[in-house]
């Protein structure tokens, strides 16, 4: 296609093709996971279990986007625990927050 | 570039004075990882905030059916957020934010499909789907603009507002008071997607500066795409925030 137009700089200019599988599996989970939350939200009543869950399903649609798109999975361990470490404080920051402020009200 | 050259033959010599990439990622890349970073705290401050106000405040105790808006009680979100364009007087609990969820992802895909041409040094593919990336974006900050301003109007049937101390309804949202419950509501409300939004806005900005780079041929010139893939990062980002938003303000 285009390559032809400056072969003259880079001869050597083939665009290989797509390799896509990966992405669109990532993408059919999370919609599938949004979809599931959607139908947990108008079928179970609220309450404690039902918010464990929906940070249960967030928190694995978190680990496909992190680790697939922003592709930490497949960074090295070094990097991956240096995001990951700060990160599971702040989420048991947010649970205990969470349990803390029912015992206020 | 005979340094750049050294790095990858003597790693030894270089370990200690910068020659070498110890998590094997490059600064720019490393940068943007550890910047998410400190933002992750900053959203998780306000998530935090959130449950904490939302669960030391008098919830709603009786039956979903009979619910009703009161500032004693916090409200059930799908009671609130239940319109969509274009659908008026049709009760559509969440649909609308559903689908501003699905644009979000979508263009997470299309990010991460321009990032993966860019790989392949594509030139028209990184252009084609750094265009569905924007568009996406833009498509997501139209319905939040939207969904804001009919939060802000309040219930079109002030039968159904939230009566201020005198017994009177209460007419549109603002920071002081609101049809739908507590002050604190709607505060949590604007200020975490508004801050999500504002992040939103800057996303769609890098990703125009970047589709216009790849058009003008810079990075072709410059032999690789990494910049397509430090903004990807930022866009993904952008979308895992509105996954914890999504959960924790809509649905919980």
């Amino acid at each position: 296609m285009a390559s032809h137009g400056h072969s003259s700089h880079s001869e050597e200019k083939v665009i290989p093709a797509p390799q896509t599988a990966a992405i669109w599996k990532t993408f059919w989970i999370l919609l599938i996971l949004t979809a599931i939350e959607f139908i947990i939200a108008f079928t179970l009543p609220a309450n404690g279990i039902r918010v464990a869950i929906f940070a249960g399903m967030t928190i694995v649609k978190a680990f496909y986007i992190v680790g697939e798109f922003m592709h930490l999975k497949h960074e090295v361990k070094t990097l991956i625990w240096a995001i990951l470490i700060p990160t599971i404080f702040v989420v048991w920051l947010l649970i205990a927050l969470i349990y803390e402020g029912g015992h206020l009200y | 570039m005979s340094a750049l050259h050294a790095a990858s033959a003597v790693p030894e010599k270089l370990t200690w004075s910068g020659g070498s990439e110890p998590l094997k990622a490059s600064y720019g890349k490393l940068m943007m990882w550890f910047f998410l970073l400190s933002d992750t705290f900053t959203f998780s401050a306000l998530l935090v905030t959130y449950g904490m106000i939302r669960f030391s405040q008098q919830a709603y105790e009786g039956v979903h059916e009979k619910f009703f808006f009161s500032t004693t009680h916090w409200p059930i979100p799908d009671k609130v957020f239940e319109a969509v364009p274009f659908l008026h007087g049709v009760e559509a609990p969440l649909v609308f934010v559903g689908i501003m969820t699905f644009i979000l992802i979508f263009s997470s895909v299309t990010m991460v499909l321009a990032v993966e041409a860019g790989h392949r040094g594509d030139r028209a593919d990184v252009e084609k789907w750094m265009l569905w990336t924007i568009i996406g974006g833009f498509t997501f900050l139209g319905s939040q603009a939207w969904e804001w301003s009919h939060f802000i109007h309040g219930p079109e049937d002030l039968a159904l507002a939230a009566k201020d101390a005198l017994g009177n309804p209460i007419e549109g949202a603002n920071l002081v008071r609101n049809p739908y419950g507590p002050p604190a509501f709607a505060d949590l409300f604007f200020f975490i997607t508004g801050f999500h939004g504002t992040h939103v806005f800057s996303g769609v900005v890098l990703n125009i500066l970047i589709f216009f780079n790849t058009a003008t041929g810079l990075y072709d010139r410059r032999g690789h795409y990494e910049m397509v893939e430090k903004v990807g990062l930022y866009w993904h980002f952008v979308d895992l925030v509105w996954v914890f938003v999504f959960t924790f303000f809509y649905l919980v």
